[in-house]
């Protein structure tokens, strides 16, 4: 049984994505300690809430060489929402804030005018997968099956196209849905809240794990 | 536009009334919640039909295990009265809290629970009822009246930080006669967040009558589900249908 760690930094439904994990067989553990992190198969970061507070909680919580070590060793990490988010260079929610700096990019808010429609984006939306993510992180779904749960007011920008796994249509605006570099994933939407389509993203990824 | 199922849980089962009162049970609220997940529904809203007025809590259980079993938003409302019970639900494994009366009591309340995990878990609920000019806020589950108009209640709720609007009509609620259009249209128009709307459905003509004048961002179903009036895929074509002939 694949073991992954569910990365707790005092933000996130940490407990969802636990049971997700849980209900396709894998050994889902919620934890911040170093040890088993490095022990794990695969690495969640999720999240959900403002930019700078979570990269302040992975910073004070020493968690940011931890993660940079996992990925190092090149074993699988998904971020999700704001565990995505925090994988671009910064973040302009509130204030600007450097990110982990894995991927390049910026989060910033989704331009929608209030005449336009309204923020956040909580939304089932059918993604639209590259090339690359239909071979890898959405393989074996269909495209009537790629309608996942997103709830986001900011959005990736300026990531290099060969990043990105799959985009978003809302309000006129081609949205980040999912990016991938290397042993890195991570998806705008929630995958643990998207019902069996979820699931079966979550299984695509322990099945890489 | 989401479809949603609304519980309104009384010790442990799920009950379904007349304008909030009135209460019949009618089910298991884990089993009701597991048969609407696997019809393909987007999220579920479990309510405490009595927490709000004898201050006890216990939905957390019915929470914990729907979150083992259903992999959609889950939110949670009725008697969560501060930070500590936001807390509890939370870990409990609910995505969002809906927040009415201790809203109304404490509006602080909102800003704090934005701020520590986000708009996206704050739903602000608000109970409207008709007045001769307008609609007003009510509160324990629509029995107690506030003297705060809806119209003013919902921008405040918004710059506090609520992330999304659940919208209940009082006058409407278990009727089956149709949503309040006009109250809708009013709240959309006024916030530029999200806006579930609950209470008043019968039958797919009451789709096509608000879809006419103005499109919330989703509906909540409660009696039509409960009693197989209608599964969530024929509601969902509803939907579709109201669109495609012609939204504002």
């Amino acid at each position: 049984m694949k073991k992954i760690v569910v990365l707790s930094y005092g933000l996130g439904n940490v407990r969802s994505v636990g049971n997700a994990l849980r209900a396709i067989g894998a050994n889902a553990d919620v934890s911040h300690d170093e040890h088993s992190i490095m022990q794990a198969d695969g690495l969640i970061i999720p999240g959900v809430g403002a930019f700078p507070h979570g990269m302040a909680n992975l910073v004070e919580s020493g968690l940011v060489g931890v993660i940079r070590k996992y990925i190092d060793s090149g074993r699988p990490v998904l971020g999700i929402c704001l565990g995505m988010q925090l994988l671009f260079d910064k973040g302009t929610e509130f204030v600007p804030t450097d990110g982990l700096g894995l991927i390049a990019g910026s989060v910033d808010i989704i331009p929608v005018s209030p005449e336009m429609g309204r923020l956040p984006h909580i939304a089932w939306s059918t993604i639209c997968p590259t090339e690359q993510g239909r071979q890898k992180m959405f393989a074996g779904l269909t495209d009537s099956e790629m309608r996942f749960y997103f709830v986001h007011s900011y959005a990736a920008t300026g990531v290099r196209s060969d990043n990105i796994s799959a985009t978003v249509s809302y309000l006129g605006n081609n949205i980040v849905a999912a990016v991938q570099s290397g042993n890195v994933w991570g998806t705008q939407f929630h995958p643990e809240k998207s019902g069996p389509s979820g699931l079966y993203f979550l299984n695509n990824f322990i099945s890489n794990c | 536009m989401r479809v949603i199922a609304r519980l309104d849980v009384k010790n442990q089962f799920v009950i379904k009334g007349i304008h909030l009162e009135g209460l019949r049970k009618v089910g298991d609220p884990n089993q009701l919640a597991k048969a609407y997940y696997e019809a393909g529904i987007d999220e579920i809203v479990f309510i405490d039909a009595v927490a709000s007025l004898y201050n006890r809590n216990n939905l957390f259980s019915v929470i914990q295990k729907a979150s083992e079993e259903v992999f959609v938003p889950i939110t949670i409302g009725g008697g969560l009265r501060s930070l500590s019970d936001v807390e509890q639900a939370l870990d409990a494994g609910a995505d969002k809290v809906a927040l009415n009366t201790a809203a109304i009591r404490e509006p602080g309340l909102i800003e704090k629970v934005a701020k520590q995990y986000g708009s996206q878990c704050v739903v602000a609920s608000v109970q409207a009822k008709r007045t001769a000019n307008g609609w007003e806020a009510y509160m324990e589950t629509g029995r107690e009246r506030t003297g705060v108009q809806v119209l003013d209640w919902v921008r405040r709720l918004q710059d506090l930080g609520a992330g999304e609007l659940l919208l209940t009509s009082v006058d409407q609620e278990g009727t089956k006669s149709g949503f309040d259009v006009p109250l809708v249209q009013a709240v959309n128009n006024a916030v530029s967040i999200p806006v579930i709307v609950s209470g008043g459905y019968g039958q797919p003509k009451h789709i096509a009558e608000l879809l006419e004048v103005t499109e919330p961002s989703g509906l909540c179903f409660a009696s039509v589900l409960h009693y197989k009036t209608a599964t969530v895929d024929e509601l969902r074509q509803n939907i579709a249908l109201a669109r495609a002939s012609g939204i504002k």
